[in-house]
């Protein structure tokens, strides 16, 4: 087990170098900095002090070492467009992509479970075959028209939801949150219902493959023959055995959540680091898009590390392998 | 050896039986097959050119669908800002989204296998290291990398399509790696080394053809993944460029409008491209039950 995370801790170093690496060659050496940072009519003099200011007349390998060491404490540059460092600006938005992406979690498997279970319980009948063919319409629904087809029918037709931002936010157990307050609780219901959808299907899938494998195994019958009801044979005996794989699927699961996050956010112009992202992008604001490059892979790192851990905790056959 | 030669069926006839025999899947096929015909024959089956400015006219801008324009053409799906029929947008649309997704998911697959099949023989270090590579790339979800590939390298068709092939190989080469591996333990396999044959022949002819059922359903799903995902892309602004307007550019131009009630310029391209992933999905998921591959989803 210490050589299983002592050996992902390396690796998880040499990931973060090798992408911080390519970032900043991608974002810091192929464009130039002096093009932005200078009016179009400034002498060659003026370029040489404000590149030795900016410590780009430095060697590439020279730049790296002091773009690894200001990032090192967390020093990725002043956003140019808030004018603050780029890390607070990420960390100030992330509360915001969180909510929505634990709402929509919450929601997917609310959903996703029972219907799984149901389906799973039904093998090669109308009830299973709907659900799984629902399902696959559920995973090729373009994330982003899905959430466009939402604010038209539920903002601009009907007009019972609004289709933009955040609402007015409250605090609960010393967290901001929208479910404070029913304009915040309305504002989330569109943007997480739209994430949550893609990651039902996923979910239904998952469940009613486990329950199907998992229902001619012997302690099944075994459980039968104890005269336990159907019900509990499911619930307790079988679910218990298909947490395992779902587990892993939530991890996994988190991670797309914040990846389509970014368009959810685009959409429903949401207040949360997948709107900064594009934003950022789009406003050439390169300190912010490196940070969020290496936040986020960071936080990648991290979760699929804790979703292996808990794996083998979880299955005691997986820890010898490991 | 797969049960396909024991029965002597050969491997495409194996796959048209299979789908013949569900109508879900038939229909599903038949549709495919029609968008890649349409696609190619749009510029002679589209009403306009939609991109030749002699062709459009500015006051025919923002017509709902069935109006006739200026010309005394019928705009069966009305206009969009700039006065193109949709329709015609739409198959125009509908050839460069089929283009990029069918070219990225095959280069994917090329590389992928070849990547797959060597950790598979080579083994030891070799194949540690690019089972560690496949296990981090599929540790990432697809768009938020093929996100940032592009906002590194720039943006561009070619840029499009490299970002996907680096976002989709790794499916195919655990895959390949995980068939690749049961079949090297063979005994056909070992005639073959006795031969003196090249492992590179080896490979080629007696491995990889037994590879193929998990390689023909993955290939179908990530084409349908590399559609959505380039649509996705195109619609955060950082996918095609605009000379080249895919199904998701259309869509994103849709939206700047749908606020407007003007809702056709983002509905008819995106059931079109609904229509296309859901379709290519159904043969997949018909493929798997058919060819019985023993993969993840």
């Amino acid at each position: 087990m210490t050589v299983f995370i002592f050996r992902r801790l390396i690796q998880a170093v040499i990931v973060l170098l090798a992408t911080s690496v390519i970032v900043f060659l991608g974002v810091f050496a192929i464009g130039d900095p002096l093009e932005i940072l200078l009016p179009g009519d400034a002498t060659a003099a003026e370029r040489a002090q404000v590149a030795a200011s900016l410590n780009l007349d430095a060697p590439l390998p020279m730049q790296y070492l002091t773009f690894l060491g200001s990032a090192l404490t967390g020093d990725f540059g002043n956003s140019f467009v808030f004018n603050r460092p780029a890390l607070s600006v990420i960390f100030e938005r992330l509360p915001a992509t969180l909510e929505l992406t634990t709402t929509a979690l919450v929601l997917s498997l609310v959903i996703g479970l029972p219907l799984g279970l149901w389906a799973g319980t039904k093998p090669q009948t109308l009830v299973d075959e709907s659900v799984m063919t629902g399902s696959i319409l559920g995973f090729s629904l373009p994330n982003f028209w899905q959430g466009m087809m939402l604010v038209m029918i539920f903002s601009v037709w009907l007009g019972w939801l609004p289709s933009t931002g955040r609402g007015e936010t409250g605090t609960i157990l010393g967290i901001r949150t929208s479910f404070a307050t029913w304009d915040g609780f309305t504002h989330l219901i569109l943007p997480a219902t739209n994430l949550a959808l893609a990651q039902i299907a996923l979910v239904i899938r998952m469940t009613r493959t486990g329950v199907q494998e998992t229902m001619p195994l012997d302690f099944v019958k075994f459980a039968r023959a104890r005269g336990l009801s159907e019900g509990r044979i499911l619930f307790v005996h079988v679910f218990k055995t298909i947490l395992i794989p779902i587990v892993t699927v939530i991890g996994v699961e988190f991670g797309s959540l914040i990846a389509f996050a970014v368009v959810t956010e685009t959409i429903f112009a949401w207040p949360g680091v997948g709107k900064l992202i594009i934003d950022s992008i789009n406003a050439l604001d390169r300190p912010v898009v490196v940070a969020y490059i290496l936040v986020i892979v960071a936080m990648f790192i991290a979760i699929n590390f804790l979703v292996d851990l808990l794996y083998s905790l979880l299955d005691p056959r997986i820890r010898g392998r490991a | 050896m797969t049960g396909a030669f024991l029965s002597g069926e050969s491997m495409p006839a194996r796959i048209l039986r299979g789908l013949l025999a569900s109508p879900k899947a038939s229909v599903a096929a038949f549709i495919c097959l029609a968008l890649v015909i349409a696609a190619i024959l749009a510029p002679l089956i589209a009403p306009q050119n939609p991109y030749d400015l002699a062709q459009i006219d500015f006051f025919d801008g923002r017509l709902p669908p069935g109006s006739e324009g200026m010309s005394g053409m019928t705009f069966w799906l009305g206009t969009d800002t700039q006065g193109r029929d949709m329709f015609s947008a739409m198959l125009y649309g509908l050839r460069t989204s089929l283009a990029v997704g069918l070219t990225s998911g095959l280069l994917a697959l090329l590389v992928g296998t070849t990547l797959g099949l060597i950790a598979a023989y080579a083994g030891g270090r070799v194949d540690a290291f690019i089972r560690r590579v496949v296990d981090l790339m599929l540790g990432f979800p697809t768009i938020l990398v093929a996100l940032m590939i592009l906002v590194v390298f720039g943006q561009g068709t070619w840029k499009v399509i490299l970002a996907l092939i680096f976002v989709q190989w790794a499916y195919f080469a655990r895959a390949v790696r995980a068939a690749a591996l049961v079949e090297t333990g063979k005994d056909y396999v070992e005639a073959a080394r006795c031969l003196g044959l090249s492992p590179a022949r080896i490979l080629a002819a007696h491995i990889l053809p037994n590879c193929l059922p998990p390689l023909i359903v993955i290939g179908t799903i990530q084409v349908a993944n590399a559609i959505a995902a380039e649509a996705t892309l195109s619609f955060l602004g950082i996918g095609l460029p605009i000379t080249e307007p895919s199904l998701g550019l259309l869509i994103a131009n849709g939206y700047q409008v749908l606020l407007a009630g003007l809702y056709w310029m983002s509905v008819y391209p995106g059931l079109l491209l609904l229509v296309i992933v859901f379709s290519v999905n159904i043969v997949g998921d018909r493929l798997r039950v058919v060819l019985n591959p023993r993969i993840e989803t």
